[in-house]
């Protein structure tokens, strides 16, 4: 039905997608694996029209197309399920299917044919119901109705499950199955090897933008799939350690320390972490490894002191330096020069802060001594960060936070979206703060990259803090990460 | 200089669109743009008496409106603040005779700022407690603002002959002086210090910084900065709306002497250009509540001398407007907007 050939892709400095071939059949249900950043949206983007591949072939029945729209695509009878709702929430369920498919017609032909899909395909919703005002299981089905709604034979399902509750979930995986016995074909992207299993006909694992595993579920394991996904591929540059490395401790003071902490999430609603426990000496670089939203970005941030904890005991040694993860919208602000952003972050304990006023020549002389110090490749300290490229930028951000020489440094995916030697210069940058005895405690969602540059590793579940013991592989780390879905 | 470009592009398309328009309206475009000139800047009692005396109230609105712009809150409702400054300023004012002049004209003053203060205080609250749009409310404000002048100048501070819907005069000791021979009083020093406070704010100290910061990226204040974007955002309106009140006291205080309906034409709508025009750079604003006092100050002339309608000069403001609001189109232009746009589209996260 689907056969995406040779699909490359580069965003910048990333290659997002490296020579990917994938071949959906007919009537099967495909499931599409990877950690975040693997590329398993991008490929399904290209497919769907809303990324232009720079290299490889789309082909639908055979026959090569140029898909440069979402409406391109529908009218080659495909739909997608985006990972984000969609849906416009101040009209109604039939309005919202109709903008979508582009149907013409009356309010109450919309409604009828609305009714009509919803509960051919055992997804019945009210056409008359609000979008805004569906729970989260009647948005996703409402998400999956739209994408139908053009008579679509195959569906793209971007982490269908994600948001869902485990009946529900069943329900929706259901819902596919009956889809594709009836004729059409599915994609399913997941991180949920188990959803994988039990659902899918078939496969494909990707890593950092290449297929690492493709073929028959029958005889596949989670640790054969977890494996295929988080390591062991020889041609990735960080792959200089299998093993947690383990430390001794270079030094007794405790700079961070966490008693039964409890953190709310980000998003206000519920907890993120609970009972969190921790101990972070001088001169340790701690990783922590998670699969997104365990609670390790809420962890993160309550030690860097942006999230006040709920409860419990927090002592972090000051001064704090902290990695966030968007450079561009939390790390920098792109329309600000260089020096501006040096002083945004470095407050008012910055030396050029002199009774409120700034001596701006100061602040400029700083930043250049900085952008020497880091090779930071810019026309000079009055250059709009905007300007520079991402690793550059990712720089820039670290060099502000160590030039306050911080006992502890909290970073998180500290060299997402960089090329091997701005990521190996910024790796060198935190060993050697941790040399000079800050406490380095930072995320990562690759794998690799914990295991490359941590002392000690962490792996986060549903808010609970593990630690894996020294010498623990990448595989045991996986299956601790992962032990949470299975559960559940 | 990008701004600077952009400001001169501005006025020169705005005055050949109104040249374009005058001739093709069968007006004498030459006689038209000449009167507008004479009008403005003709002679030394054209650009002090009605230039400069029309610029004040502008320049000190376009400050006042800069400073929330800069700070990320946007706040259309100057014409209400001004408003109400110029109510609590006539009301101290009649208050005042008999007091020494220095001590009254300061007491009305900061009776004024402290009014628009009050008044941008309920869109503030609105939007730190509920989340609502200081756009909507600040706006919608402006019109409360002028139904409260109607009722005072016909209600508690209607003249004592209850026959004109306007108030008495203030006390003599609560106006500002004048340049001996003109109608040009003290407010100009006002608002030129007013642009050169904000400036060197602006420029030179961490506060000025951190309000700039936040507005052109709260959450990396936020985050990187720890800066309480909400707080300085809010802060950014509660001065703007005191500097919006201030100019509602000098009109009151330096041209008008009393209150009445219609005080402002329009000026807390035209201080947007003002401010958009002057790229929310001080400095700029001055200069371009300037510029826009010599239009005003042009049209009655244009009207009287070459008989063409006063509001043929809103082509120009309008058109000024709208290439102002050009040079904020994000870098990258319209390609640049919409790849943003469709990232909202489908945030499937490009690059990882």
């Amino acid at each position: 039905m689907l056969e995406l050939v040779g699909i490359d892709k580069r965003f910048g400095s990333v290659h997002a997608l490296r020579g990917v071939d994938f071949t959906l059949a007919r009537g099967e249900v495909h499931a599409l694996l990877g950690e975040n950043g693997a590329g398993k949206s991008t490929l399904m983007h290209v497919a769907y029209g809303l990324v232009r591949p720079d290299a490889g072939e789309i082909r639908i029945a055979g026959a090569a197309r140029r898909i440069t729209s979402p409406r391109a695509a529908r009218a080659l009878g495909l739909g997608m399920v985006h990972q984000h709702f969609t849906s416009v929430p101040a009209l109604t369920v039939a309005e919202n299917v109709a903008l979508s498919a582009g149907w013409p017609g009356r309010p109450h032909e919309m409604r009828e044919r609305t009714r009509l899909l919803s509960e051919r395909m055992g997804l019945p919703l009210d056409p008359d119901q609000r979008a805004g005002r569906l729970s989260v299981s009647l948005k996703q089905r409402l998400e999956i109705v739209k994408a139908l709604a053009g008579d679509a034979k195959t569906l793209l399902l971007d982490e269908p499950t994600g948001v869902l509750a485990p009946p529900e979930a069943e329900l929706l995986l259901q819902m596919v199955r009956n889809f594709t016995a009836s004729g059409g074909s599915a994609v399913l992207i997941t991180h949920k090897l188990d959803e994988a299993l039990l659902t899918a006909d078939r496969v494909t694992v990707l890593r950092q933008g290449a297929v690492t595993l493709t073929g028959p579920v029958a005889g596949q394991t989670v640790e054969s799939l977890a494996h295929a996904m988080i390591g062991g591929d020889p041609g990735v540059p960080l792959t200089g350690r299998e093993t947690v490395k383990g430390s001794e401790p270079r030094s007794s003071r405790e700079l961070i320390r966490l008693d039964s902490l409890e953190v709310s999430r980000e998003s206000g609603y519920g907890i993120a972490l609970r009972h969190g426990s921790l101990s972070v000496r001088a001169g340790e670089i701690v990783g922590v490894a998670a699969v997104e939203g365990n609670g390790q970005r809420e962890l993160l941030r309550a030690v860097a002191g942006r999230i006040a904890p709920l409860r419990g005991k927090l002592q972090v040694a000051q001064p704090v330096g902290f990695i966030p993860e968007d450079r561009t919208s939390e790390g920098l602000i792109p329309a600000l020069s260089l020096t501006e952003n040096v002083v945004l972050g470095l407050g008012s304990e910055a030396p050029w802060v002199h009774g409120g006023r700034i001596a701006w020549r100061e602040a400029t002389a700083r930043t250049a001594e900085l952008i020497r110090d880091y090779e930071i490749i810019a026309p000079g300290p009055g250059t709009r960060a905007a300007a520079l490229s991402g690793g550059n930028q990712q720089k820039l951000v670290v060099a502000r936070e160590l030039s306050r020489v911080p006992a502890v440094i909290v970073a998180e995916n500290p060299t997402r979206g960089l090329d091997i030697s701005a990521a190996a210069a910024i790796h060198a940058r935190l060993r050697s703060a941790a040399a000079a005895g800050a406490a380095v405690l930072f995320y990562s969602a690759d794998l690799d990259e914990v295991l490359h540059l941590a002392d000690r590793v962490l792996v986060v579940t549903r808010g609970m803090i593990s630690e894996a013991a020294p010498g623990a592989s990448r595989s045991e780390i996986g299956a601790m990460m992962l032990r949470a879905e299975r559960e559940a | 200089m990008r701004a600077l470009a952009w400001a001169i592009a501005a006025v020169g398309l705005g005055l050949a669109v109104l040249f374009l328009g005058l001739e093709a309206a069968g007006f004498s475009a030459t006689a038209g743009l000449s009167a507008l000139w004479l009008g403005a800047f003709g002679s030394w009692d054209a650009f002090t008496s009605s230039t400069l005396v029309r610029a004040v109230p502008l320049i000190l609105i376009g400050l006042g409106i800069s400073v929330a712009f800069r700070g990320g809150a946007l706040n259309i409702g100057a014409e209400g603040q001004f408003y109400a400054g110029a109510i609590a300023a006539t009301w101290v004012g009649l208050q005042l005779a008999g007091q020494p002049r220095p001590v009254a004209i300061a007491v009305l003053l900061l009776a004024a700022a402290l009014a628009g203060l009050c008044w941008i205080v309920i869109p503030v609250w609105l939007k730190l407690r509920f989340g609502v749009i200081e756009v909507i409310s600040t706006l919608l404000l402006n019109f409360v603002a002028l139904s409260l002048v109607s009722f005072m100048v016909q209600g508690p501070l209607q003249e004592q002959g209850h026959i004109y819907p306007q108030s008495d005069p203030i006390a003599e000791s609560a106006r500002l002086p004048l340049l001996p021979g003109s109608r040009l009083h003290a407010g100009l020093i006002l608002a030129v210090a007013g642009g050169l406070v904000l400036w060197f704010l602006f420029a030179r100290t961490l506060w000025g910084f951190r309000l700039r910061a936040v507005g052109l990226g709260p959450r990396a204040a936020e985050v990187s900065g720890r800066i309480d974007s909400q707080g300085v955002g809010a802060m950014a309106l509660l001065i703007s709306g005191a500097i919006a009140g201030l100019a509602g006291g000098v009109a009151v205080s330096g041209v008008s002497y009393a209150l009445f309906q219609n005080l402002s034409p329009g000026y807390g709508f035209t201080g947007l250009a003002v401010a958009l025009l002057g790229g929310l750079h001080p400095i700029g604003v001055v200069i371009s509540g300037i510029l826009f006092g010599a239009l005003e100050a042009g049209a009655g002339a244009m009207q009287r001398d070459a008989g063409i309608p006063a509001v043929a000069v809103y082509v120009v403001e309008a058109v000024v407007i709208v290439v102002a609001l050009l040079a904020t189109v994000p870098r990258g232009g319209w390609i640049g907007l919409r790849a943003v746009v469709r990232k909202r589209i489908a945030p499937g996260k490009a690059p990882g």
